[in-house]
């Protein structure tokens, strides 16, 4: 084998690898995914390619439970957000299914909270789309701005939701 | 995952993904580059020690390719929300390591001394067998959480594999480190396991001790300072590991096991002060075997003045165990300077012993130079990253601990063997995860491998199931309308 092969050859190989490493670098930079830091100002660049399905409301969903907010238009809320808590900055995207808050390992959001039951509070969409929040018979109680919940009862866009330490809002 | 046409009237509606990139065909093309490299490097180890492309490229290529397959398809199947990193980049290492045992394998010196030669079909064959139970895992484990149940059982399993080797007759003594039980012709590292089971048991039991490590605190200097009675479990984690560095004096295993300790203890706690105490103890212990154990004393000596061995080793009349590898690793590092010698052309078998094992990274620093080396690092760096991520997006406390340990772990394992054969820490009998010729420690990464897919595959699920379905039904029915 000549020199100028083996030497081809051995530069080659090299720059293989870091091309590899760079297109893994690329797909982390493309891929944001599930909970997100809650961001500041334009959101809707960075990760257009994955969440625009999700995020936009002109994108039409596949999926009717969505849908049926409809005539609410844009002003539905898109994700549920922790805003105090050890969960702080998770993110739960909205898409027409029920969310269970509490300490059973099975809920949607697992709160690590001494205050909360295991079976806390669930968040619901009615028939028109609008978000609900129901307490399960919590022992400590889930408190809608300052008022402890008695009724499942409609959820304003951007209003503290609290249960325990945790508190959770809805965001566009 | 289909999408549901649900009537809007239901609350309960079960959904797929609506639009969430499950990724996997970016894991496939990734994994189709990763497959590639390794053989494009066989094929210059050929060319460069021959002459020719080696006879068994095809076979080579074919069995990683099919190995690489299977657990893509499985993945698909069983994780299809997976991290599509963590796959590739170990797919990756694991070809790299195979050319490089198989580059080894081609040296008559290594042959001599039976360090190599046919060490790659072996290898090929614990990957195999790492692959399978990378399957098992991601078939059998549904759901990490099941994990948490386990919690006190894989405390004793891990006591059980770490004191194994200590055991008469089963442990085996290779080289001064007792780390190896020997099962008829196999000798096994159950360290290597027991990383994996101590993970699981560290994150169960963290997460509910975990306020009281965290909330039961003076403020001192800026930093949060533990009551007496809570540096407790460090207080016990450190005693093991200090009786492992003493009886099967082994650093790396100590270093490994206390080390992911203080770090799932910080992530769950958020104190600092946790860190600066696990630094301050693992320093006093290790300073402190370090002053009446003498295969850890010659450790340390040979760290401090390789060059000294090297020469003592070549002396004749010279009595004791002296070793020329680490200085001869540090020499093959550096004539491979920045771009390498090239695959098949550098002489790393002069570190014979475990020259394709605890030092087969020196290989790599001989035939890929500084670039090689730094592209090898990124890569473990990012498989460390994507286990971080995997707790970061993790939504139950279990989840998050248990990722960020085991990625912790195999990051700290990298560590400890890198900077011990590049001279930076001493040398411990570990081996660089995926790369190095072993059985155990193939098989075990792989696993690790399988339990942060699973967990990310949690992570990454779009629209979490709604769980605790017959319970959302009756609240449902006693809805005030």
């Amino acid at each position: 084998m000549s020199e100028l092969t083996l030497t081809v050859m051995r530069l080659g190989f090299l720059a293989v690898l870091w091309l590899f490493v760079i297109v893994a670098v690329q797909v982390i930079r493309s891929d944001l995914f599930g909970t997100r830091v809650t961001q500041r100002g334009s959101r809707r660049e960075a990760g257009r390619q994955q969440q625009a399905p999700r995020q936009q409301a002109a994108t039409p969903p596949p999926q009717r439970g969505q849908q049926s907010g409809g005539r609410r238009g844009r002003g539905a809320p898109t994700k549920l957000v922790v805003t105090e808590g050890t969960l702080t900055g998770t993110t739960v995207a909205l898409q027409g299914q029920t969310i269970t808050l509490g300490r059973a390992h099975d809920s949607t959001i697992v709160l690590d909270d001494d205050y909360a039951s295991s079976r806390h509070a669930r968040i619901y969409p009615d028939r028109d789309g609008q978000w609900i929040v129901e307490d399960l018979g919590s022992t400590n109680g889930t408190y809608l701005d300052r008022s402890r919940l008695t009724t499942p009862t409609p959820i304003p866009l951007g209003a503290p939701i609290r249960i325990g330490k945790t508190v959770i809002e809805l965001r566009k | 995952m289909s999408s549901t046409t649900n009537p809007p009237t239901h609350h309960t509606s079960t959904i797929g993904a609506i639009g969430a990139p499950s990724r996997r065909n970016t894991e496939l093309a990734l994994l189709v580059f990763a497959v590639v490299i390794p053989v494009f490097a066989y094929a210059n180890v050929g060319l460069a020690i021959d002459g020719k492309v080696p006879a068994g490229l095809l076979a080579y290529g074919l069995g990683l390719a099919l190995l690489a397959g299977v657990a893509h398809l499985v993945v698909r199947k069983f994780a299809p929300y997976a991290d599509p990193l963590l796959l590739p980049l170990a797919t990756l290492l694991n070809g790299l390591g195979l050319v490089a045992i198989w580059r080894l394998d081609q040296s008559k010196l290594l042959q001599q001394i039976h360090v190599a030669g046919g060490k790659a079909t072996n290898q090929l064959l614990y990957t195999a067998m790492g692959i399978a139970l990378f399957v098992a895992v991601l078939i059998l484990l549904k759901d990490h959480r099941t994990l948490q149940r386990y919690t006190y059982i894989s405390m004793a399993t891990a006591l059980v594999l770490l004191l194994l080797p200590l055991v008469p007759g089963l442990g085996a003594d290779v080289y001064g480190a007792k780390i190896w039980i020997s099962v008829g012709s196999f000798t096994i590292q159950p360290g290597e396991f027991a990383k994996i089971v101590l993970a699981v048991f560290f994150a169960g039991y963290l997460m509910v001790k975990r306020d009281a490590l965290a909330l039961a605190s003076r403020r001192f200097m800026g930093m949060y300072l533990p009551r007496g009675r809570d540096l407790g479990p460090i207080l016990v984690v450190w005693a093991i590991s200090i009786l492992i560095l003493v009886f099967e004096t082994d650093l790396g295993t100590s270093l490994l096991f206390f080390g992911m300790f203080v770090i799932m203890l910080y992530v769950a706690t958020e104190r600092t002060s946790w860190i600066v105490f696990g630094l301050l103890m693992s320093a006093v212990g290790a300073v402190g075997v370090a002053s009446f154990e003498p295969h850890i004393q010659v450790r340390v000596q040979a760290w401090l003045d390789p060059m000294h061995e090297y020469v003592l080793s070549r002396t004749p009349g010279v009595t004791g165990v002296h070793s020329d590898q680490l200085q001869q690793a540090l020499w093959a590092f550096g004539s491979g300077g920045t771009l390498g010698t090239g695959w098949g052309q550098g002489h790393s078998e002069l570190i014979r012993f475990a020259a394709n094992s605890d030092f087969i990274f020196a290989t790599f620093g001989e035939e890929l130079g500084l670039a090689g080396v730094m592209a090898i690092l990124l890569v473990y760096g990012l498989i460390a990253e994507r286990g971080i991520r995997t707790a970061l997006a993790a939504r139950d406390p279990f989840g998050k601990l248990l990722a960020v340990g085991l990625s912790g772990g195999f990051a700290l394992q990298v560590f400890v063997v890198a900077g011990g054969v590049m001279g930076l820490i001493p040398l411990t009998g570990m081996t660089m995860p995926f790369l190095a010729y072993g059985g155990s420690s193939v098989i075990a990464n792989w696993a690790l491998i399988g339990i942060l897919i699973r967990i990310s595959d949690t992570a990454r699920r779009p629209a979490p199931a709604p769980a605790a379905n017959p319970d959302a039904e009756m609240t449902q029915v006693v809805r005030p309308s």
